[in-house]
């Protein structure tokens, strides 16, 4: 039997409002396609492109970091959803949101925090990164952390770019990044 | 032996695989209307226990017996009698509360609910707990109050 929509979302809102979530999430459509938005009482645990395929890992990954308790919820991820939306319609540069790094390594929590602070519409080398984390030669592992950022467009990882000016790679597809450097008025 | 335990799934994946068959119970129960509010509170009731199950085995027997247990709450707060397990078909390769039915008719519904989780489904008292919404102990009492009348009436 289908749980009628109505009822199911009462459910949604319901568990929301009790506090009863380690995790809530929902799909929110963006110019760079659908993403898995997940925040906690700490903040947004994990952004990630859903490329079209069902999110099973990414929930699996996000129990495993908050808790069990994850449940679909579009009414948890409102400040996310609008903040993300006013990044996409130009009108924020900069996100108010806190963020949640459980289940990060030291030295990606430390890389990450240098990479919140590269301004909009601006970039850095993966080698200027790393001297801003405190360890200049460590350029390759500033490019693995970036790799698995867990939380893209909010942690600005596709302003990242290699030593020549190029774009280089980015998890979400080159695309993607070109498309949110242009968005943000970078000089490519 | 290792034997191989069911894994917690979120419980996004684990409402997903309920949720239509626990209306549906509940609407036959219930009747349409009433089986809206009681649909909620099943799943919030589960929902608090979550995070204290130890195994991800037999959830569905788990969810369908809080999903009785909360129909029958339902019934008692309109006056009506109720019976308090679900029907549950075999396919889990457990025993369907049916084939419990001949021993554990007679016992209060709560001793009932409690001896059938723990002996027909072979539920942790956490889980059993979680489904009678009293303490561990409680759930421990009531399967072994359960066993000892059964065993009274037996011999």
């Amino acid at each position: 039997m289908t749980v009628p929509r109505e009822l199911d979302q009462r459910f949604r809102d319901a568990a929301v409002h009790a506090g009863l979530l380690d995790a809530a999430y929902d799909v929110i459509e963006s110019p760079v396609g659908p993403l898995l938005v997940a925040t906690t009482d700490r903040g947004v645990l994990r952004i990630s492109y859903v490329n079209g395929f069902e999110p099973e890992a990414t929930l699996e990954d996000i129990a495993r970091v908050a808790g069990k308790r994850v449940l679909r919820a579009s009414r948890a991820v409102d400040d996310a959803r609008h903040e993300l939306d006013e990044y996409f319609t130009g009108s924020r540069e900069q996100f108010d949101l806190t963020v949640d790094l459980r289940g990060q390594p030291a030295f990606g929590v430390i890389v990450l925090g240098e990479l919140a602070k590269v301004p909009y519409g601006e970039t850095a080398t993966y080698g200027e990164l790393a001297a801003r984390a405190g360890s200049p030669k460590a350029a390759r592992a500033v490019g693995m952390v970036m790799n698995r950022n867990p939380i893209p467009i909010v942690l600005p990882c596709h302003r990242i770019v290699g030593a020549s000016g190029k774009l280089v790679g980015y998890a979400g597809g080159l695309d993607r990044k070109e498309q949110l450097l242009r968005l943000e008025g970078a000089m490519l | 032996m290792m034997a191989f335990v069911a894994t917690i799934p979120p419980f996004e994946t684990f409402y997903a695989e309920h949720a239509g068959e626990v209306l549906a119970l509940l609407r036959r129960r219930l009747g349409r209307d009433r089986a809206d509010d009681a649909f909620q509170e099943t799943f919030l009731r589960a929902l608090r226990a979550y995070d204290r199950l130890r195994h991800g085995e037999h959830l569905r027997a788990w969810v369908l017996t809080i999903a009785a247990r909360v129909a029958i709450d339902a019934h008692r707060r309109a006056g009506e009698p109720a019976d308090v397990l679900p029907e549950l078909p075999t396919e889990d390769g457990r025993p369907a509360y049916e084939d419990l039915a001949f021993l554990t008719d007679t016992l209060p519904p709560t001793e009932r609910a409690a001896v059938v989780l723990r002996y027909g489904y072979d539920l942790d008292y956490d889980q059993i707990a979680a489904v009678l919404e009293s303490s561990v102990d409680a759930a421990r009492q009531a399967a072994s109050s359960g066993v000892r009348r059964l065993r009274r009436r037996i011999t």
